[in-house]
């Protein structure tokens, strides 16, 4: 066998074999961020449901009815309805966008490119991870519209709720079977995209491009493919060890005694904690997975702008490893209140503190590039700067939530809601913005307007902390989370704010259009985008825009230099890591 | 295009990640059973020596065996010795059928004295036919598809279709598949002795 597959896989013909099932890298990758965006726009639509009944609990709803008689009887949510918008929102948003969009979307398509490959490693499996990934997403909202609706059991699905079945509640007969099968679906789909990006990186990399070489983003899709590679296959087996729980009878996560709606249930000798260490065992690296992929293109994309080489690029991969590895040790720390051994939480504590510390070093190793820089404020500037305010602002409640005494008052509240969507949700988010705005004249070819994106970035910069600030007060001042309305008890002060928070996540949505209508108008009315409109030094600027079926036209660049040689290192603003692309001096 | 810097063919590593990551899911299994097993205090020891003992004894050296023609067939594949490497691999698989056969065996003769994933005839934890089953189970599944595995690589080999790579790769995966009853012998068997 020889040492290397050089797939030279010719251009496909016909229209299914290149838009639809192709193999090619990049389409697969479009195709990833099309499924994102419209699983974003679901979940955003979820998240108004619950926000508009948390600030008018009794006014109905137009149309919701008609998605569900039962949940929404005359358009007002019930409590258990309202559980299950919660699921489905934090379901979707977790695992099919915040894991599909910068991961699996912009690594898709840029890792090859900028290791200099003409595709992944291993084109079919690329190709049967989305369409998996597209069948989970399918499963999962396939539970709108069977039996009683979505389960509620939360994106975590505790057991024994998620594990009893239909005596639990509406939605926990099949949305809950539907609900695992689609996340086992999932994990198969991403240990599949996790294998080629690992093997991609190691053994498809041009010429000259050493493990230094190589971009943040490359390294932080890297490390977050070996994070997912065994996050990934320990939820796999806790979800088919649920669904024989729903379906055959076993007792893994379901304790003796257990009497729900009346009936004794017919299971005995299993554990709730052990869904819960299994989980959490997924579910901390996850946050990791969704979050790392934005370090590396802020990284990436922060030097661009600020005309100056990343601070410090070895210690920004080696705090990237460190994170990945502490990833592993602190997923206790969602558990304080599971009843675990106070002994046990102080173990989940520290390393919980540990890794706040690479995780401050790459914050100041970003605030490092920008200092004394000559910014240029283009629109994916704006949104890396963004993501570095929003991520101090979710992080710095971490310090807190780290520490058991104090996570005790404050995890059933709203201020873990605030701190996770800040650090995981928006901050991924802007992540995601950056990387659209800066790659999409890379990937159609066309400009993305900037004027617009400008009122896009201020709009929702703006609305984000208009929503999620004041959540660190309702959970400070007690008011706790999974609640469908608090109107008679004693958090009915609280209503006022929860409706400023309405206003403002329905005003920070609205102005996602202006990003939705710029990404679409563009593509068919923007300026061409010349090969560089950045003057970045990476390998995917020195091919076309759009880069041809193979990347480089057939020749593979040789790297010559790292991607960080900005600000008149050697005499040129910038200098391109392929030598064969135009020089420097011809700005 | 370049040969790989790290000397390894893309599919040998992309088998190296799939171990790494099936380890980590045989892992989480054996993990819920040891706790699992902690938790119950009313654990059934039902194994005997004989027969259950002896037929896993049996299994173990069945599987261990069949590894060793494994080896045999990398090296003769290597050697360029097609018609060796094809009956190494015909023995392989052999042996991976017979300890399929012989842990199908125990299944039904298990099954027939009334264990089921979800009831113990013996009155302890519903849980130790849950965990029985379904190790044994996700280990017999990872045999038979090793089999068929071999198989297609047997006829491709012959045929030319695939190289002493191809056969290479296939032996990772069989030999992990090995490594992993090295522990659920142990661990599901030896512990569970009456």
């Amino acid at each position: 066998m020889s040492q290397t597959q050089a797939h030279h896989h010719a251009p496909p013909k016909g229209f299914l074999r290149t838009h639809v099932f192709s193999l090619d890298h990049k389409v697969i990758g479009k195709q990833y961020l099309d499924l994102a965006l419209v699983a974003v726009c679901t979940g955003m639509v979820l998240s108004w449901l619950m926000r508009l009944h948390l600030a008018w609990p009794e006014t109905p709803i137009p149309g919701l009815e008609k998605l569900s008689p039962n949940g929404a009887a005359g358009g007002v949510i019930t409590p258990e309805y309202y559980l299950s918008l919660m699921t489905m929102h934090g379901t979707i948003m977790v695992f099919f966008v915040l894991t599909t969009a910068p991961f699996a979307g912009f690594g898709n398509y840029f890792l090859p490119i900028q290791v200099g490959a003409e595709d992944m490693a291993f084109p079919r499996i690329n190709m049967t991870s989305f369409w998996v990934t597209l069948v989970a997403f399918l499963v999962l909202v396939a539970a709108f519209f069977v039996g009683d609706g979505p389960p509620l059991s939360g994106w975590t699905a505790y057991a024994p709720l998620s594990a009893v079945g239909k005596d639990a509640g509406p939605g926990q007969g099949v949305g809950q079977t539907l609900w695992a099968v689609s996340i086992t679906l999932f994990c198969v789909a991403q240990l599949l995209g996790a294998l080629n990006f690992i093997t991609t990186t190691l053994d498809l990399r041009t010429k000259g491009m050493s493990l230094a070489r190589m971009p943040y983003s490359t390294w932080a899709w890297f490390i977050t493919s070996v994070i997912g590679l065994i996050a990934f296959a320990v939820l796999m087996p806790a979800c088919i060890l649920l669904i024989l729980d729903r379906v055959a009878g076993t007792s893994f996560f379901i304790p003796a005694g257990l009497v729900i709606s009346d009936r004794l249930q017919p299971h005995a000798g299993g554990s709730p904690l052990l869904w819960q260490h299994l989980f959490w065992f997924f579910g901390h690296p996850e946050v990791y997975i969704a979050i790392l992929p934005g370090f590396g293109i802020i990284s990436h994309i922060l030097p661009v702008f600020a005309r100056k080489p990343l601070l410090g690029p070895r210690v920004m991969i080696a705090c990237l490893v460190a994170i990945a590895f502490l990833s592993y040790t602190v997923w206790g720390h969602h558990m304080f209140l599971s009843g675990m051994n106070p002994f046990s939480a102080t173990l989940f504590s520290v390393p919980t503190l540990v890794i706040t510390i690479p995780a401050t070093i790459v914050t100041l190793l970003w605030i490092g590039t920008i200092y004394g820089a000559k910014l240029r404020f283009t629109t994916p500037a704006l949104f890396c700067l963004g993501f570095v305010s929003v991520f101090v602002s979710g992080g710095i409640s971490g310090f807190f939530l780290a520490q058991p005494s104090i996570d005790t008052y404050l995890h059933g509240t709203y201020f873990v809601v605030g701190h996770f969507h800040f650090v995981m949700g928006v901050a991924a988010m802007f992540g995601i913005f950056a990387a659209t705005y800066f790659w999409a004249p890379k990937m159609f070819g066309r400009m993305m307007s900037e004027t617009l994106g400008k009122w896009h970035f201020w709009l929702t910069f703006i609305g984000v902390y208009c929503v999620f600030m004041p959540m660190h007060y309702l959970g400070l001042a007690g008011n706790v989370r999974r609640y469908s309305a608090f109107t008679d008890d004693y958090l009915k002060p609280m209503i006022p704010l929860h409706r400023f928070i309405t206003i403002a996540a329905l005003f920070t949505g609205a102005a996602q259009l202006i990003f939705l209508f710029n990404l679409i108008r563009s593509r068919f009315r923007g300026p061409k985008a010349p090969d560089n409109p950045w003057e970045a030094t990476s390998l995917e600027w020195s091919t076309t825009s759009p880069p041809p079926f193979d990347n480089f036209g057939g020749r593979p660049p040789i790297v010559e230099r790292g991607p960080n040689e900005y600000g008149g290192a050697r005499g040129a603003d910038y200098l391109m890591q392929a030598a064969a692309a135009a020089p420097a001096s011809a700005r | 295009m370049e040969g790989s810097p790290y000397g390894i063919p893309s599919r040998k590593l992309g088998m190296w990640l799939f171990i790494t990551a099936d380890a980590a899911t045989f892992g989480a299994i054996l993990f819920a059973y040891g706790y699992l097993r902690l938790a119950n205090p009313d654990w059934t020891h039902p194994f005997a020596f004989s027969p259950t003992i002896v037929n896993g004894i049996v299994m173990t050296v069945v599987l261990l065996t069949s590894s060793l023609t494994m080896v045999a067939a990398v090296a003769t594949a290597q050697l360029g010795r097609t018609s060796a490497g094809v009956r190494w691999l015909g023995v392989t698989m052999l042996l991976g059928i017979v300890f399929a056969a012989l842990h199908l065996r125990e299944w039904f003769a298990m099954i027939g004295a009334g264990w089921r994933l979800f009831q113990n005839p013996m009155g302890g934890s519903p849980l130790f036919g849950a965990t029985f089953f379904g190790i044994t189970g996700l280990h017999l599944l990872h045999v038979v598809c090793g089999v068929i595995v071999i198989g297609v690589i047997t006829l491709g080999f012959r045929r030319g279709r695939f190289d002493a790579g191809h056969v290479e790769t296939t032996a990772l995966y069989w030999h992990f598949v090995d490594l992993v009853w090295m522990f659920v012998f142990p661990l599901v068997y030896l512990m569970n002795v009456r």
